[in-house]
């Protein structure tokens, strides 16, 4: 079970993932991601410091989105990954794919910087 | 059946021979009392006789009408009036003759007289007894326990009384008195059942008074004609005993007569509020059609119909619609005596002075709504009530009702439209989770075709070397997986291994798996450098592979000649290699991403190829995630950490024994055979 929580923190939403993401409930995290942007944010920052396990239908989400990003010119980034979750990021590959860091205040500054 | 049949006869046979022997005892008797003589025949024998035909005509009745279970109200009482009309016709034809006969000496003699008299006797009592034995029906209809014991006195009363008058004890005027009040006041009790007329329709009341009188016309003749007959042949002869006097056939002939009058009046009184009795019947009926129309291979359409119908023949209303709005697409219009113009036209009237579509069941908006009405020009409608059809909480439609008649609806239609208006959403529902389950079945169908599909593309046998010796094993949860592990030779001295996890389950995971054996037994022949078979590999599942799916996998390429394993991962599990000249066991960590995940010919910048030279001795290790994430009883997962543990102090072992190791730990650890992912391990051990 996951909940995703969403706030907004100068001009970038930052995505809250609380629980697991498996098979079913990485559908809310995609409809989550797809309402981020298509609102318009160009920053997204997702908090994973509460997210416990997530499956290869989760992962394939943020990959999902790693060309549409590239094409709209908006920036993710991860922070707070749990050492096992990091893991799962590393084996797949997708560490290289993505942006991460360990807290939020690096993840700001790795924002920012790209957005410039 | 043949014994009741037989039965039937005999009786009859009985009540004709006992009627034969009374006719001439009776007659005998007479006779010889005109000419003074002594008869021949005991004075007894025509009443005993009398007693024994209308015992066996009472059988007669019993067999031929009790229990003939197909007669109905209308029948019982046809049958009444069609043996009244035989015995009726042939009294009168009796009496034809004698007019006939006109002067002779014949009809004015009293023996003849007797004998007619005796015939028209017989016939009227055997009206009388196939009335009492249909009364009898009619009265035990919705019967009680105390009802049934009732009419058990009353029989057994009746057969005393028919007693009493053969053997000819005079009781004191006292007793008989109070018989006669005790038997009467059982014929008035029994006389007021009639729950039976409230089930004629219409035309069966009409019916039926018909034939009650005529009824009272055949007892009415009788009566007349028997008593003038007994009173001319009394007047000839002391012998003679009149109908009156038997007090049995007085009984009974009462017994008929007030019963007949009670359902005649009963029937008559009963006339105008039948239609309603009708209507609440048919309501029923409709109710039952609308609950079980969806058993019968009916589509949700008929249901509607059903609804519509059913509502509009309850009610009486003059016109009707059904709105359906379908799921997202354009709404649906049943009409009933209206066109779709008309409704639209009142629809939008309805909505131009702001009255809310559907009417909640519970606020008093019906009234409200015609009210709205009369400001329609050229409606012919004066009043309108609405339902909604709710489906799963949701409404999925409105049903219109309207007559042309001002407040013409009353509290009671509507209570049984709401209810016909719920049940076909009820009927509606269970049509819609009868296609769920069913679609639910068919994909689960689908999916033990893909087990089996997923089953038949893993090898039935691996490659093995005098290098090396390969042991796998593979097991899928209920939900397919996309597990896929393989073994090619390339040429004497290679042979290419892949194991790989496609993400996602089900058919689609089965195809994509099936896609990547394609891939490595058509790269794989061509002895690629495996970050080139990678590449390729990904190029080519771009193409297949939807937005969000990817495969990890890892490809190894064995050189026997070389001695050496080249090898690329791409986002699969890190493999766990045993050094045997270093004792040293551990995860070989190193750069790759997933096939599918990177759609450009970037992914050359994301695969590397890795070599390492084996030794004898040498045990790696391939699995899938379902290993290193499978659950523990208290939730934390297999690992890394255990599965080295597991392979630690076995790499002696002939590789399948290693692999039946592990699995057993794992086994243990999850504390069930139930799995939640799929297990896919490989173990290789060179030599």
């Amino acid at each position: 079970m996951v909940q995703i929580r969403r706030l907004q923190e100068e001009g970038a939403d930052i995505i809250a993932i609380i629980g697991e993401i498996d098979a079913s409930s990485s559908i809310e995290l995609d409809l989550t991601i797809a309402k981020s942007v298509g609102e318009g944010f160009h920053k997204i920052l997702v908090d994973c410091t509460a997210l416990e396990y997530i499956s290869s239908a989760g992962l394939g989400v943020f990959m999902s989105y790693i060309e549409e990003f590239k094409d709209k010119h908006i920036h993710m980034v991860l922070f707070g990954l749990k050492e096992k979750v990091a893991n799962t990021f590393s084996i797949l590959g997708l560490a290289d794919l993505l942006h991460i860091r360990s807290t939020k205040p690096e993840a700001k500054q790795l924002l920012n910087e790209l957005s410039v | 059946m043949l014994k009741t049949k037989a039965l039937i006869r005999l009786a009859f046979l009985g009540a004709a021979i006992s009627w034969l022997i009374m006719v001439f005892a009776d007659v005998t008797v007479l006779f010889s009392d005109l000419k003074g003589l002594d008869p021949d025949v005991p004075a007894w024998l025509p009443r005993v006789m009398l007693d024994a035909f209308i015992l066996c005509l009472f059988y007669y009745y019993k067999l031929r009408i009790e229990r003939d279970e197909s007669l109905n109200f209308t029948d019982l009482l046809w049958k009444v009036f069609a043996t009244g009309l035989i015995v009726t016709v042939i009294s009168l034809a009796i009496r034809f003759l004698g007019f006939l006969l006109g002067n002779t000496p014949l009809p004015a003699n009293v023996l003849y007289q007797d004998f007619v008299y005796q015939i028209d006797l017989s016939l009227f009592l055997s009206f009388l007894l196939a009335a009492f034995t249909s009364w009898k029906r009619l009265i035990l209809y919705q019967k009680s326990k105390w009802l049934i014991r009732l009419w058990r006195v009353f029989e057994i009363s009746l057969l005393v009384v028919l007693l009493y008058d053969s053997i000819l004890v005079a009781f004191s005027e006292g007793v008989m008195t109070f018989t006669y009040i005790v038997i009467g006041v059982m014929v008035l009790i029994l006389s007021a059942n009639m729950k039976w007329v409230a089930y004629l329709n219409f035309r069966q009341k009409w019916t039926s008074l018909l034939l009650l009188l005529l009824c009272f016309f055949y007892l009415g003749y009788f009566l007349l004609t028997m008593s003038a007959e007994a009173e001319q042949i009394a007047e000839k002869s002391s012998v003679f005993m009149s109908f009156y006097g038997h007090v049995f056939n007085l009984v009974l002939c009462i017994f008929v007569l007030v019963y007949a009058s009670f359902s005649f009046l009963v029937i008559l009184f009963n006339l105008p509020t039948s239609s309603v009795f009708e209507q609440k019947l048919e309501e029923v009926i409709n109710y039952q059609r609308i609950s079980q129309s969806i058993q019968t291979e009916q589509n949700e359409e008929s249901v509607y119909r059903i609804l519509l119908e059913s509502s509009v023949s309850s009610v009486f209303a003059d016109a009707a619609w059904l709105e359906i709005r379908g799921e997202g697409s354009e709404a649906k219009t049943y009409t009933y005596q209206i066109t779709e113009k008309e409704s639209e036209d009142i629809r939008k009237h309805l909505q131009q002075n702001q009255v809310r579509g559907v009417l909640e069941q519970s606020s008093d908006r019906t009234r409200h709504l015609s009210k709205h009405l009369e400001g329609l020009k050229g409606a012919r409608f004066r009043s309108i009530m609405s339902f909604p059809v709710i489906v799963k909480g949701e409404t999925i439609g409105t049903l219109t009702l309207l007559k042309e008649l001002p407040e013409a609806f009353t509290k009671e239609m509507t209570r049984i439209v709401s209810t016909f208006a719920n049940q076909a959403g009820i009927s509606i529902e269970n049509f819609r989770l009868m296609g769920e389950a069913f679609q639910n079945e068919r994909y689960k169908e689908e999916l033990k075709i893909a087990k089996t599909v997923q089953r038949s593309l893993l090898p039935q046998r691996l490659e093995q070397d005098v290098d090396f010796e390969v042991a796998a094993f593979s097991e899928s949860a209920d939900e397919v997986g996309g597990d896929y592990y393989d073994t090619l030779r390339i040429n004497d001295h290679q042979v290419g291994i892949i194991i790989a996890d496609v993400s996602g389950k089900g058919t689609t995971a089965a195809f994509h798996m099936s896609q990547m054996k394609g891939i490595f037994h058509s790269l794989g022949q061509q002895a690629l450098d495996p970050s080139e078979f990678m590449i390729r590999a990904n190029q080519a599942l771009v193409y297949c592979l939807e937005r969000g799916s990817f495969i990890s996998a890892t490809y190894f390429a064995l050189n026997t000649q070389t001695k050496k394993i080249h090898y690329a991962r791409a986002g699969h599990c890190p493999v766990l290699y045993y050094r045997s000249a270093t004792g040293e066991l551990a995860y070989l960590k190193d750069k790759g991403t997933a096939l599918g995940m990177i759609r450009s010919r970037d992914y050359c910048h994301f695969v590397e190829t890795n070599e390492i030279t084996y030794a004898p001795g040498d045990v790696m290790v391939l699995y899938t995630d379902g290993i290193t994430e499978a659950k523990g009883a208290k939730g934390d997962e297999f690992g890394e950490e255990r599965l080295v543990e597991a392979v630690r102090g076995h790499v002696h072992l002939p590789p399948k024994e290693i692999e039946q190791h592990i699995i057993r730990q794992l086994y243990n650890f999850s504390g069930s055979e139930d799995i939640n992912d799929d297990y896919t391990l490989m173990v290789i051990k060179f030599r």
